[in-house]
């Protein structure tokens, strides 16, 4: 369809793309610093109620008010306080924090500062998925400049404040994605998740108070200030502020990173011109992932509907971390489902019963329905291993430690409520229709 | 007498790093270090020897099997000597949707070898989301990223591989 979606100027991702848009003075030459300086002249107070004004919400998953989740830290505790950037970005179908980093990582930067010196940290580490190499040598170039330039040590921009922003690689765990995992291993140990309460913010890093927040979070802060956090709040919905970052894959002509308004409708990002422009002639729409492998699955008749977190939550998924993936009439559903569960089965991190031994058990039935060796009994077999480990819907009854549990259900729940028929089918026939060709218009390589 | 585990050079770099990683955490958290300095001792050794696990443990002041323990848990980590290069392949959903399982069977075939296995010059592995869906099929090769890969543009770079 031709491009009909309002279109939104960028803050996030303006300058990707652009020469030397990660260097300081690319980020100085396009106002970098200057929501730094604004905020430098606040109470730290007033930096967290400005944040709660602006409706910014974490990018990271769980859509928390970022503002809010700060004001969670204790003021009156004599523990030294942590920021934690979360950069472990390893959810599927997730691809957008990767470019703020290797494009445009001053900003997150200057996030970091503002925050730091809202919620009194002195230390902040920036965690960042080991496989991360380039992202990794382009984020410590801006950390290395900004000390150069003044901005962190000893002093935070002239201001009597001492940071100090230290990059710490993962070493390939999605687990470590999950806050108090990602603390675990920031610690120096394997990435198992703690029990919540206490959060973060009371008891996280160290045992001392720590905010955990996603990269796309702090490179949304300094727009905060530049705009004001009205006129931030304005660009979004009610409960939901700014712009977000939307990462587009599977079976569309198009993909990529778009950055898009609350008011961007799936359909919208699929199939107008500005963003995926559809697929190829003749092939529709099967299935949509909204937020992420862990988001229940949509059908083709259902995306007509906002990225925004409220709106996803009344269709039952969640707007996650922005990861849409798209398959079209050609994809098995089977297939398709086979490949996420098999994902959680080898990121499960092994400390709770239900999802170390249900995740394999789910991999291992649906290996078995799409190999053409399904019995009757399988689905239901398959629906109840999933309930096992998290019942749907509502999203959240997980009977895990962490929400890695629900990840794994999910999918398998909402791919047999709408799709049923076509894990019936394999039984049935005793084979994948799809035969040797389950990917969609663009599963053949060349 | 058995061999040193560092040549002098690689000691210095070694004594650095350590240094270095120990001056970002609180004199009484040494072992916050403890993947940092994992990824040191295999940025010189190209894994994590044995004795290579006993002498961090020793300077982040924790017990071997606590060295053991994380360097075992982290996929990046190897603990067994790989092949000279670590062909990392995502087939994941979007990957998958973009041909990544047909480019492995291609990589297996043109290897010699099935995903998980290894030669000297080369392992092979399969592997989960890299991040880089919207440029899909995607592998890292010793941790450097390829994206948008064709066959033409895989057996290039393979072919750049002495």
């Amino acid at each position: 369809m031709a491009s009909t979606a309002k279109a939104i100027e960028p803050i996030i991702s303006a300058a990707w793309g652009k020469p030397q848009s990660w260097t300081l003075d690319s980020y100085r030459q396009r106002g970098g610093y200057e929501a730094l300086k604004k905020a430098l002249e606040m109470q730290p107070a007033a930096i967290i109620d400005e944040v709660k004004k602006s409706n910014l919400r974490g990018r990271g998953g769980a859509g928390f008010p970022t503002g809010l989740k700060w004001s969670f830290v204790p003021k009156d505790s004599p523990k030294p306080k942590y920021l934690a950037v979360n950069g472990d970005e390893s959810e599927p179908g997730t691809f957008k924090d990767r470019y703020i980093l290797s494009d445009d990582p001053h900003m997150m930067l200057e996030g970091i500062a503002i925050a730091s010196y809202a919620l009194g940290v002195h230390t902040c580490y920036v965690y960042l998925r080991g496989e991360f190499k380039f992202q990794a040598q382009r984020a410590q170039a801006a950390i290395d400049e900004a000390y150069k330039a003044g901005i962190f040590g000893k002093k935070l921009m002239g201001k009597d404040y001492e940071l100090n922003v230290y990059l710490v690689r993962g070493a390939g765990a999605y687990i470590c994605g999950e806050e108090t995992a990602l603390l675990e291993s920031l610690e120096g140990k394997k990435g198992w998740p703690r029990l919540k309460p206490p959060f973060p913010a009371v008891v996280g890093l160290f045992g001392c108070p720590t905010v955990v927040n996603n990269v796309e979070t702090l490179a949304s802060v300094p727009a905060v200030f530049q705009k004001g956090a009205d006129a931030y709040a304005k660009l979004g919905t009610d409960k939901s502020g700014g712009t977000r970052l939307v990462c587009l894959s599977g079976s569309v002509n198009r993909p990529g990173v778009y950055e898009v308004s609350m008011f961007t409708t799936l359909a919208e990002l699929i199939f107008d011109d500005k963003y995926g422009r559809g697929m190829p002639a003749g092939r529709k729409v099967k299935a949509v992932i909204p937020g992420g492998s862990s988001a229940p699955v949509l059908g083709a008749d259902e995306l007509d509907v906002a990225m925004e977190f409220e709106a996803l939550k009344v269709k039952q998924t969640m707007a996650g971390s922005g990861g849409v993936i798209v398959m079209d009439d050609a994809t098995c559903m089977v297939r398709s489902l086979w490949r996420v569960a098999r994902f959680y089965a080898e990121e499960s991190c092994g400390q709770c019963t239900p999802c170390r031994e249900g995740t394999p058990w789910q991999t291992r039935l649906l290996r078995k329905i799409e190999e053409g060796r399904g019995e009757p009994g399988d689905i239901d077999m398959l629906s109840n291993v999933a309930s096992s480990i998290a019942p749907y819907p509502p999203i959240g009854l997980g009977n895990t430690i962490c929400a890695l549990g629900d990840a794994a259900a999910l999918p398998t729940h909402s791919f047999l409520m709408r799709f049923r028929d076509e894990f019936e089918a394999h039984i049935r026939e005793k084979r994948c229709p799809f035969g040797d060709k389950p990917w969609g218009s663009f599963g053949d390589w060349s | 007498m058995a061999e040193p585990l560092f040549t002098p050079e690689e000691q210095k770099k070694f004594d650095a790093g350590i240094a270095e990683i120990l001056s970002h955490y609180p004199p009484d958290r040494k072992s916050a270090g403890m993947l940092p300095a994992l990824r040191l001792l295999q940025d010189i050794k190209g894994w994590l020897p044995p004795e290579g696990l006993r002498l961090v443990a020793r300077h982040l002041e924790v017990t071997p099997e606590r060295a053991m323990e994380v360097a075992s848990f982290y996929v990046m980590y190897h603990l067994k000597k790989p092949g000279k290069y670590v062909i990392d392949v995502c087939t994941n959903l979007s990957c998958s949707l973009w041909g990544a399982e047909k480019m492995l069977a291609y990589l297996e075939e043109k290897l010699g070898l099935k995903a998980g296995e290894a030669n000297e010059k080369f392992t092979l592995r399969e592997t989960e989301c890299l991040a880089s869906c919207g440029t899909a099929p995607c592998l890292q090769i010793n941790e450097d990223h390829h994206e948008s890969l064709t066959k033409a543009k895989l057996d290039a770079i393979l072919a750049k591989l002495s």
